[in-house]
Parts: structure tokens; C-alpha cells; sequence
């Protein structure tokens, strides 16, 4: 398992270089100018030309690709362009390793930026999670056991009908009414574990998370229904109920396990991506995390907060994908990793 | 590696035997799939060795049954004539061709030559594609019909494996299983083979559609002259279809004969145990019961299989010599191979090895160095000299 | 013979579809004495495997009407409430199946789902109850039970798969087994190891076995009674010795005389029986073989077609019953079946 782990984490690695490199060479595929979306809108030809020298950009992409590596290995000082450092070095700011470059447009570094939204993105993943597949498996076996009645159309019904809205409209929703008219909860703005306590942190996730877990729910009903239902038909449940064992039994244990293999790739798949940000639930609720830091770089063209985003929203699928790989092998002894 | 396969073998196979009239002519055949480590760093620790050296040839329109038990390499074997595998050894001759290199593009007129009937009649047939259109497929890849005519040839085929022409626009799922059978059978002749390779064609079938279908093959093997590779489990049936059956037990021939010697006078202690364990109607019928050979255990791994015999494991007859010496598939009648060191009827094993002299070894399997070795024919085919059990030599007819 | 072990008495299993009522077991009758074993054979789709899982009470809980008596030592088990019944079952009754590997939980040791068998009808510690299905592998022939039972069925070989399950059916010393097709995905010397392991036990254990299968082989090798079924009704019914010496039913006839064999005459031809299993849920009138039967002819006013016939004693063998309109079946058998599948017996019997 051990080396099964090393040898799927060295692929990873490169698979991760790789994406980099592609990141790299499409932003500057693009016709836009990334120098002068930095030097402000008032700047002049030669303003922008020494934007570009002095932000690196001035370089071949592949040059610059190789000094963002360089910064990863080893750490790099900003502004890129040396003589600029030379002259003022107040204005100088390092980077240490693994440096994932400093975005221009925030005047901070990738990493800073990123470990600012991170928590933010992950706790509001961690709590949908945990509502999402408590309810989206407990719905499914329900639905499971009652097929084809009333109770399993009405649950399946309305975890689509939670799916079929915009997951900005639920949010809107969930402010205006369970937050604002009906005053339930408190109006929604993030609070760290350090800031409110466990208490304070899980209320202030409260509806981001819900809002998020209702746009996941249908699809965990459904598969858990179908895999339920599917591993109800069979042949060992038939040796189970032919040994006297009690439909919960059946169900609990004999069928929700086998269920488990494909729920666990679909968790895994869905929180890695959760993990790198929901856009538009966080800029619904205006949450910074990572969504909010991924849509304001796009938008200003900041080219190493985009790479940073890359390189960690790639770890996390990449991980994941690692993770359920060896989650398969401790569900189903069958799996031999390798 | 391109070593050419037309001239008979170094090992001394028979000249005389008139080989011409084998469409098939297999030849120590080998297919080994490799196992890989789990480290960091996957390497090949062994080989998994499906078939470990067969060589057997199929008369043109005649048939030579493939039984054993599951994992003996019957299968393989079969994916291998039809070059659905490529061989790790040996060579494979059809029609006068070697066929076991051969690349893509040299694969195509080969398979209009050599078709294949699958056990399943469920999951080898496209759900979504009509029987027309399944039937047709082989004739429209191959070009060998104007586009007009093709309807015509598939309802003659559908007639021929006896089923109504007009349900040519049906889907599979219409039809019952032995009727897949049938449009399974109709597809591959539509390209009219030399030889088809039968895999398990009817156990998936019910007793009473097995006999119609195998009365369908026999049928059709008569009037297309077609050469059956016909392999199965089921004991019976390949006595009823093949005049010549080969037994496999874990990647080898282990006895091979033509019918009425393989199943009235088996030699090979596997041979008998597995005759013996099949239950028996027409036993019954008279209101007896045979003497079962109780085999214990299960058959070993085949990525390390047994020193010498592979069969030494499990075998009631085993002695010293079977874990030393890998008993050579030896003639012992005109139309009769077995590989054991104690070739004989139940009962009537011989107490000493009769391979000893041959292989130059002494009772225990030793090298004995005042021993002069034969060479034993390994090839396909019989040769018309034998080694007479009777008086221990090889001799003439 | 109102003293059976086990009556089973105009048994119906009907599954209400969308395309109409398949009717995979319509009123099927017989006895099974405590000891014995019956062989019951047919085809895919004859109802044998249906009769018996309702037997187990298998459709319970889904939309399957079943209906009839099933008496097993003189109470109902059709008129046992669900709680009743899931007790019965895999204690009194219990079922092995076809393919082992899929009847087995692939994600469980095959230690835990045999002690499972036992626990949820004793009430015993797990330790006692790993101790117990340790026991029973060694029973069932499986080498160093104690390190095995800690084994997933995967790592078993197919005979020890079935050896497993046998375990887990004999686990709790039921009264009655069932076998359904337990050695049709196995290997023939498996086979072999495997049907003497069930005689064996059935000795040791007293159980009254049933045994489903469609090979004839079989049957002829296990059972003491015989049942042949088509499209959900017994046609023939008798020991062992009368359904294989002197059969009575068409159906049987060209069951017989359409497998091939490891010994007699090769040159003997395989006697199809003509066309398809019918449809259940549109089964043919009257004697549901009589669109295959090559002796429908023999029965005037075309009967087959419009009357089912009753299954009864048609010879001097009251046990013997058989469902047919031939007036003479032992002479139509002996005059022209018999030739054709063993013409080296004529005259013989």
C-alpha cells in the first residue's frame, strides 16, 4: 500500500508540473496583455513596457515558467526583474519555498493569499459534506426500502427539484427568508475556529453549507437508491435472507456495503473539487475563499494566483483520486493496489 | 525471431504421416501473461502460464475436441488460433500459412477463414444492432458482397441455422437463447471459414436446445466441409461432436486420441478421474452406478506449477520419478498420445516407469548416465511408428 | 402419505408484470419423507428454482403471489407470519445455491458470514460462534479450517466456495436442505467431490434434501425420488429407478434422449427435443408440451391441445404418476424411444 502510495504520489507530482506548464502556456496564448491589465488604465506605452520588465513578463513563457519553478524549488524574490530589485530594495519581498509567485494585483504572495481562503473554502466544504451524504444516503436507503411508493418518489422528486435551482438562487433564498424574515439563524459571515469557537464556526456555515449540500443531494439519493437497490437483487442478498437475517441487517450491512465503492469515488471526486472553492455559493454569501480569490483573478488577469490556484485545486483531485483508490482496496478485500 | 515454421522441427517429427489434409497444424504452443510486482517500481516476477506447450492438428473439415476443467487453457488456447492472443511460443500453421506472427493487416483475410461461436449467446450478440445487421456486419467489413445483396445472403444464412428469414429486422432480445445461438452461428459462417473455433458453444444452453444445436454444427460441418476447434468442458458433448479429443490439464495435453480409445481405454490417470466423475444417465437407466476416482484438492496455481508432472499433485498413481521428469506426451497407439510415466488402463498401471529407457533416467527420475535418451516426437499429428506398452519398445504397427 | 415430512400442495407462484401474470410455478404437488432425497429437474424457466425459494419463503415481501400449502412437519408455512418464517429460515429450512461465488458477500470473510448463519438463530458469543463455523468447515472438508475461515471468497477455489456454503446451510442442523444447482458452475471432478460431500452429510445430518438441477447426470446419481417439471407443473413424478428405467412423459423422453453420454454407442444420434421452453406468461393450452411433443398425434380428438392432463398413476407402479394422454406410455417407450436412445437394450427390461 505504502509503495502503491509513493509510486500514484510521484505521478501525481509530474501530472500536477504538467498542468503548470500547460497554465502557462495558454495565459499567454490568449491575446491579452497581462502587463498593461497591471499597470492601472491610465498608463502610457512606456509605463506599460516597464510594467512588463519589471513584473517579468517581458520574458519567453517558457523562461518564465522555469523561474516559477525556480520559486517553488528554492524560494524567489519579487519583482522579478533584478536591476528594479537592486535599486529599491524596499519594495523587495521574498518569497521562501515552495513559492507560488506574488500576484501583482493583491500585492501579496500566492501563498498568502491562497492560506487566507483556503480555511474558508475547506470548512464550508467540510460541513456540506457532512449534510450532504448523512442526507443524501439516509434518503437513499429510504427511498430504497419504500420503491416505487409515495415516500420514494416524493424523496427522489424533491432532491431534483433542490438540484434543478441555481445554487445562487437557493443562496439568495436561504438569506433572505431562513436568515433575514424569519430571523432562524444569524445573518451568515464566516467565522474561524479561533474567532467563534466550534459553535461560532459551524453556525457561520450553516447556510453556505446547506446551500451547497442541497445542489449535491439529489445525485447521492439517486446513486445510493440505485445502488441499494441494485445490490438488494443480488445473490448473496438471497443467501442473506435465506439465513434468517432481518431486512435491516440485509440492508445495513450486507447492502449498503457493497453501495459504498461507488459513493466513496463520488465523495471523494465531489469534495476535492469542493475543497478548491464553490464560486458561486461563496460569492453569493461573500465568503473569500478560494471561489471568491479564483473569480477576482480571472477577472484581472493575475496570472500567478491563477497557477497557485491550479497547482492546488490539481493536488487536491489528484489526492483524492489517490485516496479513494486506497479507500477501494480497504472496502472491497478483492482490490489488490499495484 | 523470425524463425519460419514450414519444415518439420528439428525434434524428429514424423515425415511419413501425410500431414497435408490438417488445416490446423499447432505446435508448442506456449502463452505465458506476466504477473507484475506491487512495488514502487513494477517489475515482472513471474508468468502466469495459461498454456504451456501444446501441439495438436485439426484435419480440414474434421474436429478435434479441447476438454479440461476451468484454467486448463483450453480458452486460451482458442484465442490463440483465432490471433486473439499472440503466442509467446510456438508457431501455428493454418492452411499452410503461419499464422503465429502474423501483424493487423495480415489478421483480416485471416479472420474470414477462421470465425469464432462464443459460449454466451447473451453478451456476445450487440443488443442494439438487428440480427440483420449482426449477421451482415462480417459481410460489409470485408467487402466481399454489393450492398444489395447482403440482405439476400443473411436471410439464406438465417435459413441454413433454422431460423425464419423474415426476422432478419429483429433484436436479440427478441429471440430465446439457443435461437442466439443460432444468429451467433449464422454470423460466423457468413464468411464461409475453413475453421471455426467452438468455445463452450452450448453450455449456456438447456438440455434440450444443447441437442439442437450440436446436431446444427454437425450439420453444417458436413455440408461447408468446415474444421472444428471444438473446446468444452462438458465430456459427452465432445464425445458426440469430435472424433479426436485432446485432454488439457493445467496448460498441457496431457492424453490425446482419437474417441473410442480417449473414453474406453483412457491411459492418463486425469483422464479417468475426469471420466469417471461425470454423472451418468445411461448408467442409471440400467440401475447401476459407476466407481468414482476421487480427486482431491484443487488444481494448482498455474503462475507456479508443479515440478515434472503437473499433474503429480493430485494424482492417485503419482511416484518419485513424476516430480523429477516432466512425463514427454508419448505415442502409444496408432492413434494415441499420454503423457504420464505409467500410461494403463484403471487398474492396470504399469509399477515402473515405461518412459525411463526413453528419457534415460533411472526409476526415481535421476539422470543415469549409461542411458542412451530418445528423441520423443513432440509435434502435432501421430507417426506410424509407436512405443508398444505391451513389450516396453518402440516398434511398427 | 398425509404423514410427509414435507407436503407441498398445489403451489402457485405467480409474478404480476406489466405484460400479464407469469405463472412460474402453477400448482405443483408432492411429498418428501425425512432422509430422503428429490431430484428435481427441468429447464430454465420449468419452475423448480421459483417453487423452492417460495419454499424458503423467498417472495416474501415482494409483489409474488404465492398460494397452495407447504406443510413441513404438519404446520403451513405459508400461514407464518413474516417474523415466523425469517426464523425458519436458514434453521429449519435452509438453501444452498448455484454460484457460490456471487451467493457469497464479497466483502466479508467467509468465516463471518458462516458464523453469521449461526447467530442470528443462536444466541451465542462471536467467539462461539467463529468456534462453530470453524467447526463446520472442517466438517465440510476444507484444510486448516481455522486459518481459512479468516479468508474472503475470493481466495477460495470454486469446489471450496460450495464446500463453504454448505457450511453455512448445514450450520444449524436444518431438517430440510436445498439445493439449487449447487454443482452446475463447478468443475466435474469438483462436481464429483461435491456430491459425495452431500451424501455424506445427508447421512450424518438426517436432513430430507431436495435438489434442483437440469443435469439429468445428477439427479440420477442422487436422488431417491425424481420430479420432472415443465412450464411450472410437475409431468412426471417417481423414484430414482422409474423415471430412469421406465419413463413415462414425452418430456422426459427427449430429455433423455437428447444428451449425449461419456459411454454407450457414439454412433447413437441426439434426439432434439423440436422448438422453444414456452412463454409463461402465454403458456400453451391444454398439456403445455403439446406444441413439442412428437406423440401428440397418438391422443385422438386432438386432447392435447385443449385438455391438461391430470397427473397420474399410469402404470402398475402406483407412485409412478406422470401427466400425459397416452394410453399406453410404457409401450410407446419401449417400442420406439428406447430404440433410438439405447438401441443396445431393447428387450432388456
Amino acid at each position: 500500500m505504502f509503495a502503491y502510495a509513493v509510486r500514484r504520489l510521484g505521478i501525481g507530482a509530474v501530472l500536477l508540473l504538467s498542468l503548470t506548464l500547460v497554465t502557462y502556456f495558454l495565459f499567454f496564448a490568449v491575446p491579452s496583455d497581462p502587463a498593461k491589465q497591471a499597470c492601472g488604465k491610465n498608463c502610457n506605452e512606456e509605463q506599460i513596457e516597464q510594467t512588463r520588465v519589471a513584473l517579468g513578463y517581458d520574458k519567453p513563457w517558457i523562461a518564465q515558467w522555469g523561474d516559477f519553478m525556480t520559486g517553488l524549488v528554492k524560494g524567489r524574490d519579487f519583482p522579478a526583474d533584478e536591476e528594479l530589485r537592486a535599486n529599491n530594495p524596499n519594495i523587495v519581498t521574498h518569497c521562501a519555498a515552495p513559492c507560488m509567485g506574488f500576484s501583482f494585483v493583491n500585492q501579496q504572495t500566492v501563498n498568502e493569499i491562497l492560506s487566507g481562503a483556503f480555511p474558508i473554502s475547506a470548512s464550508i466544504a467540510v460541513v456540506a459534506l457532512v449534510f450532504w451524504v448523512t442526507g443524501g444516503v439516509l434518503f437513499g436507503i429510504l427511498a430504497a426500502m419504500t420503491k416505487g411508493s409515495f415516500l420514494d418518489r416524493g424523496l427522489v422528486g424533491l432532491t431534483l427539484i433542490a438540484y434543478a435551482f441555481p445554487s445562487f438562487f437557493i443562496g439568495k433564498f436561504l438569506i433572505t427568508y431562513v436568515s433575514i424574515k424569519w430571523g432562524w439563524v444569524e445573518y451568515p459571515a464566516y467565522l474561524s475556529i479561533e474567532e467563534g469557537g466550534v459553535s461560532g464556526w459551524l453556525s457561520s456555515l450553516f447556510l453556505p453549507a446547506l446551500t451547497l449540500a442541497l445542489l449535491f443531494l439529489a445525485g447521492y439519493v439517486r446513486i445510493t437508491r440505485s445502488y441499494v437497490l441494485e445490490s438488494l437483487s443480488e445473490d448473496y442478498i438471497r443467501t442473506a435472507k435465506a439465513k434468517g437475517l432481518s431486512q435491516r441487517t440485509m440492508i445495513f450491512k450486507h447492502a449498503l456495503r457493497a453501495a459504498l465503492t461507488p459513493l466513496v469515488t463520488m465523495i471523494g471526486l465531489d469534495f476535492a473539487g469542493l475543497l478548491g472553492g464553490a464560486i458561486i455559493t461563496e460569492n453569493v454569501f461573500a465568503y473569500n475563499g478560494l471561489g471568491v480569490v479564483a473569480l477576482q483573478s480571472f477577472t484581472s488577469d493575475d496570472l500567478p494566483t491563477m497557477v497557485g490556484l491550479v497547482i492546488l485545486i490539481g493536488s487536491f483531485v489528484i489526492l483524492a483520486n489517490i485516496i479513494v483508490d486506497i479507500l477501494y482496496a480497504v472496502i472491497d478485500p478483492r482490490v489488490r493496489l499495484g | 525471431m523470425s524463425e519460419t515454421m514450414s519444415t518439420a522441427p528439428a525434434g524428429g517429427a514424423p515425415a511419413a504421416e501425410p500431414e497435408d489434409d490438417a488445416i490446423l497444424q499447432v505446435r508448442n504452443l506456449k502463452m505465458y501473461f506476466p504477473v507484475k510486482s506491487t512495488g514502487i517500481i513494477r517489475r515482472t516476477i513471474g508468468h502466469v502460464q495459461a498454456v504451456d506447450g501444446v501441439s495438436f492438428r485439426v484435419p480440414a473439415g474434421g474436429s478435434l475436441g479441447l476438454v479440461g476443467e476451468s484454467g486448463c487453457g483450453k480458452s486460451t488456447t482458442g484465442r490463440m488460433v483465432t490471433r486473439l492472443y499472440e503466442p509467446t511460443g510456438g508457431s501455428i500453421m493454418f492452411d499452410g500459412q503461419d499464422i503465429t506472427k502474423i501483424n493487423a493487416r495480415g489478421l483480416k483475410p485471416l479472420r474470414r477463414e477462421i470465425q469464432m461461436i462464443f459460449q454466451d449467446p447473451y453478451t456476445s450478440l450487440n443488443p442494439r444492432h438487428t440480427v440483420g445487421s449482426i449477421v451482415g456486419a462480417p459481410l460489409r467489413i470485408h467487402g466481399v458482397l454489393p450492398k444489395d445483396k447482403v440482405l439476400g445472403r443473411v436471410q439464406e444464412l438465417l435459413e441454413i441455422v433454422g431460423l425464419n428469414p423474415e426476422h432478419y429486422n429483429r433484436y436479440p432480445h427478441e429471440f430465446s437463447g439457443g435461437q442466439r445461438q443460432r444468429i451467433g452461428i449464422a454470423r460466423a459462417l457468413t464468411l464461409q471459414p475453413k475453421l471455426l473455433v467452438a468455445d463452450e458453444p452450448v453450455s449456456a444452453l438447456d438440455v434440450s436446445i444443447q441437442a439442437q444445436v450440436i446436431n446444427l454444427l454437425r450439420d453444417l460441418q458436413k455440408e461447408f466441409n468446415i474444421a472444428f476447434l471444438f473446446i468444452a468442458h462438458d465430456l459427452a458433448v465432445v464425445r458426440h461432436f469430435c472424433p479426436e479429443v485432446a485432454v488439457m490439464y493445467l496448460g498441457k495435453i496431457v492424453e490425446v486420441g482419437d474417441r473410442e480409445t480417449l473414453y474406453n481405454h483412457p491411459n492418463h490417470p486425469y483422464t479417468q478421474a475426469l471420466l469417471s466423475a461425470v454423472p451418468d444417465v445411461s448408467q442409471a437407466t440400467i440401475g447401476g452406478r459407476r466407481e468414482r476416482i476421487r480427486l482431491e484438492g484443487d488444481v494448482p496455481s498455474p503462475i507456479n506449477p508443479p515440478s515434472g508432472c503437473r499433474f503429480r499433485t493430485r494424482c492417485p498413481i503419482a511416484k518419485d520419478i513424476c516430480a523429477a521428469v516432466e512425463p514427454p506426451l508419448l505415442q502409444i497407439g496408432p492413434r494415441h498420445k499420454v503423457a504420464c510415466h505409467f500410461p494403463g488402463e484403471i487398474g492396470a498401471h504399469p509399477t515402473e516407469p515405461v518412459t525411463q529407457r526413453l528419457l534415460g533416467v533411472d526409476a526415481h527420475g535421476q539422470p543415469d548416465p549409461g542411458a542412451s535418451p530418445v528423441e520423443i516426437p513432440s509435434g502435432p499429428g501421430y507417426s506410424d511408428t509407436w512405443f508398444d506398452l505391451r513389450s516396453n519398445a518402440l516398434g511398427r504397427s | 402419505m398425509s404423514e410427509a415430512f414435507l407436503s407441498i400442495r398445489d403451489l402457485k407462484v405467480h409474478f404480476p408484470t406489466t405484460d400479464g401474470i407469469v405463472k412460474a410455478t402453477d400448482g405443483l404437488s408432492y411429498d418428501l419423507e425425512k432422509g430422503k432425497t428429490l431430484g428435481i429437474v427441468g429447464e430454465s424457466g420449468s419452475g423448480k428454482s421459483v417453487s423452492s425459494s417460495a419454499i424458503m419463503g423467498l417472495y416474501r415481501g415482494t409483489n409474488a403471489q404465492v398460494s397452495g400449502q407447504i406443510i413441513l412437519e404438519g404446520s403451513d408455512l405459508l400461514t407464518l407470519t413474516d417474523s415466523e418464517m425469517r426464523d425458519m429460515r436458514g434453521k429449519d429450512v435452509s438453501m444452498i445455491f448455484q454460484d457460490p461465488l456471487s451467493a457469497m458477500h464479497p466483502y466479508y470473510t467467509v468465516g463471518n458470514q458462516i458464523a453469521e448463519a449461526y447467530k442470528v438463530h443462536n444466541d451465542v458469543s462471536k467467539k462461539a460462534a467463529r468456534s462453530r463455523a470453524i467447526e463446520m468447515l472442517d466438517r465440510v472438508g476444507i484444510p486448516q479450517p481455522d486459518r481459512r475461515v479468516d479468508d474472503y471468497p475470493h481466495q477460495f477455489s470454486g469446489g471450496m466456495r460450495q464446500r463453504a456454503m454448505i457450511a453455512m446451510g448445514l450450520i444449524n442442523d436444518p431438517k430440510l436442505l436445498i439445493a439449487d444447482e449447487p454443482t452446475t458452475a463447478l468443475d466435474v471432478t469438483v462436481q464429483a467431490q461435491i456430491l459425495d460431500l452431500l451424501q455424506d452429510l445427508q447421512r450424518d445430518f438426517e436432513a430430507a434434501v431436495i435438489i434442483i438441477t437440469h443435469d439429468l447426470g445428477v439427479v440420477a446419481e442422487m436422488a431417491d425420488d425424481v420430479l420432472v417439471m415443465y412450464a411450472g407443473r410437475a409431468v412426471e413424478y417417481g423414484s430414482n429407478k422409474e423415471i430412469f428405467t421406465q419413463p413415462q412423459m414425452p418430456y422426459t423422453w427427449g430429455l433423455l434422449s437428447s444428451i449425449p453420454d461419456v459411454t454407450g454407442d457414439t454412433d447413437v444420434p441426439l434426439i432434439p427435443i423440436p422448438g422453444n421452453p414456452p412463454s409463461l406468461l402465454n403458456p400453451p393450452k391444454g398439456c403445455a408440451f403439446h406444441p413439442r411433443c412428437p406423440h401428440r398425434d397418438k391422443v385422438p380428438d386432438g386432447r392435447c391441445a385443449t385438455e391438461l392432463p391430470e397427473l397420474l398413476a399410469q402404470g402398475s407402479v402406483p407412485t409412478h404418476l406422470s401427466r400425459c394422454h397416452l394410453t399406453d406410455p410404457d409401450r410407446v417407450y419401449e417400442q420406439e424411444v428406447l430404440p433410438m436412445i439405447a438401441p443396445d437394450r431393447v428387450g432388456e427390461s
